[in-house]
């Protein structure tokens, strides 16, 4: 297990502030955030190129915020890869193979064994510099796997692909982590944390906001930020008077004017709402249901999906509704059109 | 339209007076000499004893000097530490200085009276009159040459390849050796070759600290002293064909290209 307490690091206006994680063997952690949250900040300090202000960083028990560079059983693989450009492929991965004491066949072997995992036999006797982002990426990840880490580090490895590369590469990586490597991988991209983690932690401007299982993370997301960047839409400031309740329900007022009821009491008189997109319900009628928050409007756009649609319906304010492909046939949904939107006060979550 | 052609034109006019002002008189003087003088003075003993000498002196101060400066200049280009503008600026001192000045300088720490002259004399040679206050004088004038350019060298490397090294367990010793200093190489070569061929034409300091034996440089003036024109030119005729060979070859030596990424 890896266990990082309280880091902290202060890098000129930039300020890490007290980061706390347990990340079981074999997980996989994406570090979630955007450009500039500390995310790489913390992966070269789990590295030991950075030697955090405060805080220690314990592997399996031990104690390894003092171990040398060399030494620490983490490998890094750079957003850009930081391939050795005057170094053939071959060059490239056996480079920290060469400490290991090993005999020049023994380099050999575990060079073509590492080439066949990452499917770049084919590439040996090429150089960096003649490589495509995606057989870069694969070198990459071969070199930092030939020094046999323990926990692997990845900065935004995706980042550079199109859709069918990366596609390859996520492959890769669920069967390095599913081989037992515990992997934290840095993205800003949330459908590639999602589709990837077994755990999601969110940061932003150097603060780690939460963490935990993606559905957990997801569904429950702890402020806007977090709800924003995991893709969820209907977030609306509402303003409360805690002594109006109507039986039983708490009633928001967002700045239009839009009246959202809420089970749970809220916590301060002004704070966020939100609703995720796939707990509403789009109708042609108003209905006879549980589901207390009801509301009329127009489609405004229809965005297609993979697996369904986007609605964007715009009442007092505009909500984002997902939609399946049949609901959108059977309910012959077209922009201008007027439905009904519903949801129950359960699903109303504070941020 | 038209503006813009006389713009160019006027670039053109100005960058060939500039190239011109460089290339005349080197020209001048080589075609004014002619082919029997060319052949006299190869033939001069005196000539082409100054010649080699020169040309090893200043090549055992850019093997000697220049390499043993390039941790430095690699230390300056990746480390920050206390005065570290003021260290760059004390690199670039012995270009701004008069080269006598810098010669009587130097002779302050070389010559027979201090320590660094008697540890000389104790192991056989001297610094004063010698080849090796040579090689100390050219040395001197010529380093901010290799330090600059190898220090530039290493600053546009990538440090991320440097990181990405030690995170694969490399020790900082061979990521400089395996990762640094190749990519670096064509800027420091680069360098050196400019040291070197600084080095060659270093009169100032050099006839300070030894007028014998005598450096091509210091041969030209004293013909030029003692017999005129026309028995400088043919040497200087001679020693600049040599150096425009050598460095001219060193040159493409040091050209060779990288597929650089990253």
């Amino acid at each position: 297990m890896l266990e990082i307490k309280e880091i902290s690091k202060r890098l000129g206006d930039f300020h890490l502030k007290n980061i706390s994680l347990s990340i079981n063997k074999g997980d996989y952690l994406t570090l979630l955030g955007l450009s500039g949250a500390g995310k790489t900040v913390l992966l070269e300090i789990l590295a030991g190129l950075i030697t955090p202000d405060e805080g220690s960083i314990h592997l399996d028990g031990e104690n390894i915020s003092t171990m040398s560079i060399q030494k620490r059983p983490m490998g890094l693989v750079y957003q850009d890869m930081a391939l050795f450009p005057h170094m053939t492929v071959r060059k490239n991965i056996a480079y920290g193979l060469h400490k290991k004491g090993l005999s020049g066949k023994q380099i050999k072997e575990r060079v073509a064994k590492l080439a066949a995992q990452a499917r770049v036999t084919h590439l040996l006797n090429r150089h960096p510099g003649t490589l495509s982002g995606g057989e870069a990426q694969r070198v990459a990840l071969a070199r930092t796997l030939a020094s046999e880490p323990t926990v692997l580090l990845l900065d935004e490895p995706l980042a550079s692909l199109d859709v069918t590369l990366r596609h390859e590469l996520r492959d890769l990586l669920k069967e390095i982590n599913q081989s037992g490597k515990t992997i934290i991988h840095v993205t800003h991209d949330y459908m590639e944390a999602a589709t990837l983690s077994k755990t999601i932690a969110v940061i932003e401007n150097g603060e780690l906001l939460q963490w935990g299982k993606p559905e957990e993370v997801f569904r429950n997301p702890v402020s806007k930020f977090v709800a924003q960047f995991s893709g969820i839409k209907n977030i609306f400031q509402c303003s409360f008077h805690p002594e109006e309740q109507q039986n039983g329900l708490f009633r928001g007022k967002t700045p239009n004017g839009l009246l959202i009821k809420v089970i749970e009491p809220p916590a301060q008189n002004i704070t966020h709402l939100m609703i995720p997109g796939e707990d509403i319900i789009v109708s042609e009628q108003e209905l006879e249901t549980s589901a207390t928050n009801q509301y009329h409007g127009f489609i405004k756009e229809i965005i297609t999906l993979n697996h369904g649609a986007e609605l964007i319906i715009s009442t007092a304010e505009d909500f984002s509704v997902i939609v399946s492909k049949n609901s959108v046939r059977n309910l012959d949904l077209s922009p201008a059109k007027k439905v009904w939107i519903s949801f129950k006060a359960s699903a109303v979550k504070y941020l | 339209m038209l503006k813009d052609w006389r713009t160019k034109l006027a670039i053109i006019f100005f960058s060939g007076l500039i190239i011109l002002f460089i290339v005349a008189p080197l020209l001048g003087l080589l075609l004014r000499t002619s082919p029997s003088e060319y052949l006299q003075t190869i033939q001069d003993t005196e000539v082409s004893k100054s010649i080699r000498l020169t040309l090893f002196a200043s090549m055992g101060a850019t093997l000697i000097f220049g390499i043993l400066a390039i941790p430095l200049a690699w230390l300056l280009a990746r480390k920050h530490f206390p005065l570290k503008g003021l260290v760059n600026g004390l690199i670039d001192l012995p270009v701004v200085i008069p080269h006598s000045a810098a010669g009587i300088a130097l002779l302050g720490i070389i010559s027979r009276g201090t320590w660094i002259g008697q540890a000389g004399e104790q192991a056989g040679f001297s610094f004063v009159g010698g080849v090796a206050g040579i090689v100390v004088a050219m040395a001197f004038v010529s380093l901010p040459f290799a330090i600059n350019a190898a220090r530039d060298g290493f600053a546009a490397v990538p440090e991320k390849l440097e990181k990405a090294a030690l995170n694969l367990g490399a020790s900082p010793l061979r990521v400089f050796f395996t990762i640094s200093l190749p990519l670096a190489k064509r800027p420091v070569l680069s360098g050196l070759v400019m040291m070197w061929a600084r080095g060659l034409s270093e009169f100032g300091a050099v006839i300070i600290i030894a007028y014998h034996p005598m450096v091509t440089p210091v041969l030209i003036w004293e013909r030029f002293a003692s017999f005129g024109l026309s028995y400088a030119r043919p040497v200087a005729a001679v020693f600049i064909l040599v150096c425009l060979a050598v460095f001219v070859f060193m040159r493409v030596l040091s050209q060779k290209n990288y597929h650089v990424r990253n």
